[in-house]
C-alpha cells in the first residue's frame, strides 16, 4: 500500500512539471491507470521495482534486527514485541526458535531475490538500457509491464506466507530438501513452503519476462552509432546478468517443479530412506536429496552475480564519470564480465564440497572456482587505475562506488579461501562464509545499489537528494558494514556454525556472546542510518532542489541528453545518434565529450 | 518505557541530523554549488584517508582481541588438521597482503586525486603490459594455491587406512546415534523401515520380516549403538561413516578442522587421526570443561542449534575398558540371548527390558 501511494505521489509531482507532450511519440490518451499502475513506460516500470524493492529491504532488514535481537540478547526479555508480533513470534518476551529460523530464512530470500535481484538489476535495467543506448522503449513494454506484475505477485504471496498459522517457511534460503519437502519435519514445511514456492515460481516468471527483454533491447534496438564496442559498461553488465538469469532460473524451477512433485504428488525425486520422530518410515526410496542442491546451485551460483554485475557496471560508469577520466582497459572490463558469466556456470559444487561428492569431481571445481578470482582481480585494479591521476568529485555515488570496491576486494578474497575445498572441509557453513557472502554480495551490491540511486535519482525525478545526509549515509554504513561482517570472520574461525539459534550451549562457541552482542548493537545502528535515506528518497521527491541542467554530472552517455522530465519515449523528436565510445573524459584536455559528439577532425586516437 | 525512550532518543537525532543537511544544503545555494562541492570534496578526501588509517588500527585490534577465541589459537586436534591450519595461514598471508596493498591503494588514490583546479587528468585508457600483469600474476599465485589445496584434498577424501577402528555415525532430529560394528568387526545390515525409536533406532535387522521382505542378519547381534557420545582413541585413524535418518545434517568436527555431510539414502565417509585425548585438550585449551563437540552444521529444523555429540577421545587401555562394558543393543530386546544375563528369570528380563 505504502509503495502505491508514495509512486503517484512521486509521478504527481513529475506530471506538474512535465511539458506536456515533451517526448511523447504516441499520441495516446493516458489514464491514471495506465500510466501510474499498469504502466508500460520502462521508466515508471523501473520505479515500480525499486520502491518495491526498498519496502522489501526495509521488511528484510527488520527481520534481521530481529533476529539479531536473539543473536545478541539471548537472555533478555522484549515484552513489548509479544505485544505487537504475537505469540507465535515472541513467547515470554523471547524470539521462539521457529520464528527465529521463519526470520532468517525470509530475510535471506527476500533479500537476494526480491531485493537484490528485482530491486537491483528490476530497477537500473528498466531504467538504462532504453535511456543509455537511444531506445524509446523496450523491446516489448507489455511483457516488461508484466515482468512487473509476476514480482508484485510474487511479492504477495511471499508477504501473505508471513501470517499463516504453521509459520513461514524456515528451512533456509536455500530450501534443501528433505527439510523442505517434509511438513512433518519442520512446521515450517507445510504451507508456509507452499505459498515460498509458488512465490519464487512467480518470481522466476519475472525474472525471465524482465530478461528476456533485456537481451532483445540491447541487441536490437540500439541507436544509429551506438555498436556493441560503444555501449557504457553498465549496459554491458546488464546484458551479461539478463543472459545469465534466462539460463538459469529455469533449472531452479525445474528444481523446484520436482520438490512440488515431492511434496504433492508422493514422487521421491528427493526422497529416500527416511524415518520422521511421530509419523514413522515414510514410502520413498531412491531419490536423491543431493540432486535438488545441484538444480539449486546451478542458479544459486550464477544467482550471486546476477545480483554483483549490474553493481559493477554501474561502479565503473560512476567512477569514471567522478574522476573526469576513461574507465582503464574498458575492453578488458567486458572480457572480465564475459569471463565471469562463463564461469559462473561452471562452479556451483563449489557450494557442495562436503555434501559426499566425488573427489575428484571436487577437484575440478576447485579449480574453476579459484579461476574466477582472475577476472575478478583484473576488474579490481583496472578500478584503481581508473582513480588514479583522476581528478575525483565525490558525490554521494562515486563514495558509495568507492566503497563497493573496498567490499569487493575484501568479500572476494575470502572467496578464495572458500573455493579451496581444503580449507571449505573446515569452514563450509560457519560464519566464515556469512562473511564472505555478506560483504561481498550483500553489502557490496547494497553499495552498488545506492551509488546507482544516487547517481540516477536527478534523472528519475527531476530533483536532487540531498548531499549532506548522502554522506552520512555512507560514513555509517561502510563503518558498519565492516565493524558488523569483519569479526564475523573470526566466529568462523572458531567453527561456529550459522544457522543456530542458540549458542549458550556449546563449548566451542559460547565464547563469543560479547562480539555477538556489538554486532547486534551496530546492526541496528545501520539499520536506523538506512531509515535516514529512505527519509531523503522520499522527501526530496517532493521537496528536494530542482535539477536545472540536462546533465548535472557532465556525463557523456546518452540518458542525460534527454529533457529533464522525460516522457514515454524518451527523446523529443530524433534520437541522437552516437559517434564515440562513453568514456571520453579528459581527452586532449577537454573535460566531457558526450557520446553525441561527432569525432573532430585533429582529435588524438586512443 | 525504555522503548518509548529509545524511539524518542532516534526521533530526535534524525531531526538534528536534517535539520543539519537542510541547512547545509541552503549554505551550498548560497556559496555557489561549484564552491561548495570544493569544500565538502575535501572533507571527504581527509574521511577517506581517515577511514583507511582508523581501518587498518581496527583490523589489527579486532584481531588482537579475537585471536584468542578461535581455533588458530591452539594446535589443532587432528593430524588432517594441521594441513588445514598451515593452509589457512600461507592462504591468509597472500590474501592479506593484497588486501593491504589494494586497500591502501584504493583509499590513497581517493585522497590524493580528489578535485583540484590545478590538475589535468591524463588521458589513459588502457594498457596491454599492466593488463598482462594483473592477469598473470593472481593466475600464477592461484595456481600455486590450487596444488596445494589439491593435494590436501586427496589426502583428506583418500581412503582410510586398513588399522582405521570406523564407527557409523547416524544423525537425525536433534541428536546423534553411534554404532561400532561389536567383536565380528562387521555392521550388521539395516533397513530404515526397521526402525523402532524405542528398541532399535537404527532399524537394524536382527528378525525375519515376511511383510518387509527382510532375513535376520547374524552380524548385528554383536553391533553396539550408543547416543549422543562416541568414544576414539588417540592416535588411532577412525572412519566414520555418516548417515542420516531423516533430512540433511552434518557432523561438523570443529576441534578437528573437518566436516561431512549426512544425507538421508546416500552414506558419506570422513575420516581423522585425533591427535590428544579429551583431557589432554582440557590443559591445551586451558579449559576445564572442554569437549570435543560434533556440531550440526546443516540447517535441519528447528533444533538444528542444539543437536550436539560429545567425542570422547582416549588412551587405547581407557578404550578397551570402555568397550568392555557395552553390550549390543541386541539383547535389550532380546535378553534371553544374552550369555552374561542370568538365564530365564522374568524380573530380571523386566529389568533388563527398561
Ligand atoms: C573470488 C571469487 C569468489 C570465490 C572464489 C567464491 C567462493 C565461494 C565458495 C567456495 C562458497 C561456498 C562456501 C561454503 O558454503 O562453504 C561461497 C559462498 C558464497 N558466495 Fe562466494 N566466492 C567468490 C565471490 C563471490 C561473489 C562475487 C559473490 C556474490 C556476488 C559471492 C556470493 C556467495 C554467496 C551468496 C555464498 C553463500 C551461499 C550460501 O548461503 O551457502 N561469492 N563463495
Ligand atoms: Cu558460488
Ligand atoms: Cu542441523
Amino acid at each position: 500500500m505504502s509503495n502505491e501511494a508514495a509512486l503517484h505521489h512521486s509521478v504527481d509531482v513529475s506530471t506538474s512539471h512535465d511539458t506536456h507532450g515533451d517526448g511523447h511519440m504516441h499520441h495516446h490518451h493516458e489514464t491514471f491507470i495506465t500510466k501510474y499502475v499498469f504502466s508500460q513506460d520502462h521508466k515508471m516500470i523501473a520505479k515500480q521495482f525499486l520502491i518495491t524493492g526498498m519496502v522489501w529491504a526495509v521488511l528484510g532488514g527488520l527481520m534481521s534486527v530481529l533476529f539479531r535481537l536473539q543473536l545478541g540478547y539471548p537472555d533478555s526479555h522484549f515484552y513489548w514485541l509479544e505485544d505487537i508480533l504475537g505469540k507465535w513470534w515472541v513467547k515470554d518476551g523471547q524470539i521462539t526458535p521457529e520464528a527465529y529460523y521463519a526470520l532468517v530464512t525470509t530475510h535471506g530470500t527476500v533479500l537476494v531475490f526480491f531485493v537484490l535481484t528485482a530491486g537491483l538489476s528490476g530497477t537500473f535495467a528498466n531504467f538504462l538500457i532504453p535511456l543509455q543506448i537511444g531506445a524509446r522503449d523496450m523491446a516489448s513494454p507489455f511483457m516488461n509491464m508484466l515482468s512487473y506484475w509476476f514480482f508484485f505477485a510474487a511479492s504477495c504471496v511471499m508477504l501473505s506466507s508471513m501470517f499463516v498459522e504453521t509459520g513461514p517457511f524456515s528451512g533456509g534460503w536455500t530450501a534443501y530438501p528433505p527439510l523442505s519437502a517434509l511438513g512433518s519435519a519442520s512446521p515450517g514445511s507445510k504451507t508456509g513452503m507452499d505459498l515460498w514456492i509458488v512465490a519464487m515460481a512467480l518470481f522466476v516468471v519475472s525474472s525471465l519476462l524482465g530478461g528476456l527483454n533485456y537481451i532483445a533491447t540491447i541487441l536490437n534496438m540500439r541507436t544509429k552509432g551506438m555498436s556493441m564496442t560503444r555501449l557504457p559498461l553498465t549496459i554491458w553488465a546488464l546484458f551479461f546478468t539478463a543472459v545469465l538469469g534466462v539460463l538459469s532460473f529455469p533449472v531452479l524451477l525445474s528444481g523446484f517443479i520436482l520438490l512440488i512433485f515431492d511434496r504433492n504428488f508422493g514422487t521421491s525425486f528427493y526422497l529416500s530412506d527416511i524415518f520422521i520422530n511421530g509419523v514413522g518410515a515414510l514410502p520413498n526410496e531412491g531419490g536423491s536429496a543431493i540432486l535438488f542442491q545441484h538444480l539449486f546451485w546451478f542458479l544459486g551460483h550464477p544467482e550471486v552475480y546476477i545480483i554483483l554485475l549490474p553493481a559493477m557496471g554501474m561502479v565503473s560508469e560512476i567512477l569514471s564519470v567522478n574522476s573526469r577520466k576513461p574507465i582503464f582497459g574498458y575492453m578488458a572490463m567486458i572480457g572480465s564480465l564475459f569471463a565471469i558469466a562463463i564461469l559462473a556456470f561452471l562452479v556451483w559444487a563449489h557450494h557442495m564440497f562436503v555434501t559426499g561428492l566425488n573427489p575428484f569431481l571436487g577437484s575440478v571445481f576447485v579449480l574453476l572456482t579459484l579461476l574466477i578470482a582472475v577476472p575478478s582481480a583484473i576488474k579490481v585494479f583496472n578500478w584503481l587505475t581508473t582513480l588514479w591521476r583522476g581528478n575525483i568529485r565525490f558525490t554521494p555515488a562515486m563514495m558509495f562506488a568507492i566503497g563497493f570496491v573496498s567490499l569487493f576486494i575484501s568479500g572476494g578474497l575470502t572467496g578464495i579461501w572458500l573455493g579451496n575445498s581444503a580449507l571449505d572441509i573446515h569452514l563450509h557453513d560457519t560464519y566464515f562464509v556469512i562473511a564472505h557472502f555478506h560483504i561481498v554480495m550483500g553489502v557490496a551490491s547494497m553499495f552498488g545499489m545506492f551509488a546507482g540511486i544516487y547517481h540516477w535519482y536527478p534523472k528519475m525525478y527531476g530533483k536532487h537528494l540531498n548531499n549532506t545526509l548522502g554522506f552520512i549515509h555512507f560514513w555509517i554504513t561502510i563503518a558498519g558494514a565492516y565493524l558488523i561482517f569483519w569479526p564475523m570472520h573470526y566466529e568462523g574461525l572458531a567453527g561456529m556454525p550459522r544457522r543456530y539459534y542458540d549458542y549458550s550451549n556449546w563449548e566451542s562457541f559460547k565464547q563469543f556472546i560479547d562480539l555477538n552482542r556489538f554486532i547486534s548493537t551496530v546492526a541496528m545502528i545501520v539499520f536506523a542510518t538506512q531509515l535516514l535515506f529512505l527519509f531523503n528518497f522520499f522527501y526530496s521527491i517532493f521537496k528536494g532542489r530542482k535539477v536545472t541542467s540536462r546533465n548535472p554530472w557532465q556525463s557523456n552517455t546518452l540518458e542525460w541528453t534527454t529533457p529533464i522530465h522525460p516522457g514515454h519515449g524518451n527523446w523529443v523528436g530524433e534520437i541522437p545518434e552516437v559517434y564515440r565510445w562513453p568514456y571520453d573524459y579528459g581527452k586532449d584536455g577537454v573535460d566531457f565529450i558526450p557520446q553525441t559528439t561527432p569525432v573532430g577532425e585533429e582529435e588524438s586516437h586512443h | 518505557m525504555t522503548f518509548n525512550l529509545t524511539v524518542a532518543v532516534i526521533i530526535l537525532v534524525f531531526l538534528i541530523i536534517f535539520q543539519i543537511s537542510k541547512a547545509s544544503e541552503y549554505v551550498a545555494i548560497l556559496k555557489g554549488e561549484e564552491q561548495n562541492r570544493k569544500n565538502t570534496n575535501k572533507v571527504n578526501g581527509f574521511l577517506m584517508v581517515s577511514f583507511l588509517v582508523l581501518g587498518l588500527i581496527g583490523v589489527w585490534y579486532c584481531n588482537s582481541l579475537l585471536f584468542g577465541k578461535t581455533l588458530l589459537a591452539h594446535e589443532s586436534a587432528s593430524v588432517q588438521g594441521e594441513r588445514v591450519d598451515s593452509m589457512l595461514w600461507l592462504t591468509l598471508s597472500i590474501t592479506g597482503i593484497v588486501f593491504i596493498i589494494t586497500q591502501i591503494l584504493l583509499f590513497w588514490f581517493a585522497y590524493k586525486y580528489q578535485e583540484n583546479d590545478k590538475r589535468k587528468v591524463v588521458y589513459f585508457a588502457h594498457s596491454n603490459k599492466l593488463e598482462a600483469l594483473w592477469t598473470g600474476v593472481p593466475a600464477i599465485v592461484l595456481t600455486v594455491l590450487v596444488v596445494i589445496g589439491l593435494r590436501n584434498w586427496s589426502y583428506f577424501t583418500s581412503d582410510a587406512p586398513k588399522d582405521a577402528m570406523v564407527v557409523e555415525v547416524t544423525g537425525k532430529q536433534f541428536g546423534w546415534i553411534f554404532r561400532y560394528p561389536g567383536k565380528d568387526g562387521v555392521f550388521g545390515k539395516k533397513y530404515y523401515k526397521n526402525i523402532d525409536p524405542a528398541t532399535n533406532s537404527l532399524g537394524l535387522i536382527w528378525r525375519d520380516s515376511a511383510s518387509l521382505n527382510l532375513k535376520d542378519d547374524p552380524a548385528t547381534h554383536d553391533d553396539i549403538v550408543q547416543e549422543q557420545t562416541m568414544y576414539v582413541v588417540k592416535g588411532k585413524p577412525v572412519k566414520l561413516i555418516i548417515g542420516s535418518r531423516d533430512v540433511i545434517h552434518d557432523v561438523g568436527l570443529s576441534q578437528f578442522r573437518l566436516k561431512m555431510d549426512a544425507v538421508p539414502g546416500i552414506p558419506t565417509t570422513l575420516w581423522f587421526t585425533p591427535k590428544f585425548t579429551t583431557s589432554e585438550m582440557k590443559k591445551i585449551t586451558n579449559n576445564p570443561n572442554f569437549q570435543y563437540e560434533i556440531s550440526c552444521d546443516q540447517m535441519c529444523g528447528n533444533g538444528h542449534y542444539s543437536m550436539k555429540g560429545v567425542i570422547e577421545v582416549v588412551e587405547q587401555e581407557d578404550y578397551d575398558l570402555w568397550m568392555a562394558k557395552q553390550k549390543p543393543l541386541y539383547f535389550q530386546s532380546f535378553p534371553e540371548k544374552d550369555p552374561s544375563a542370568p538365564k530365564a528369570d522374568s524380573t530380571v528380563k523386566a529389568i533388563a527390558k527398561n
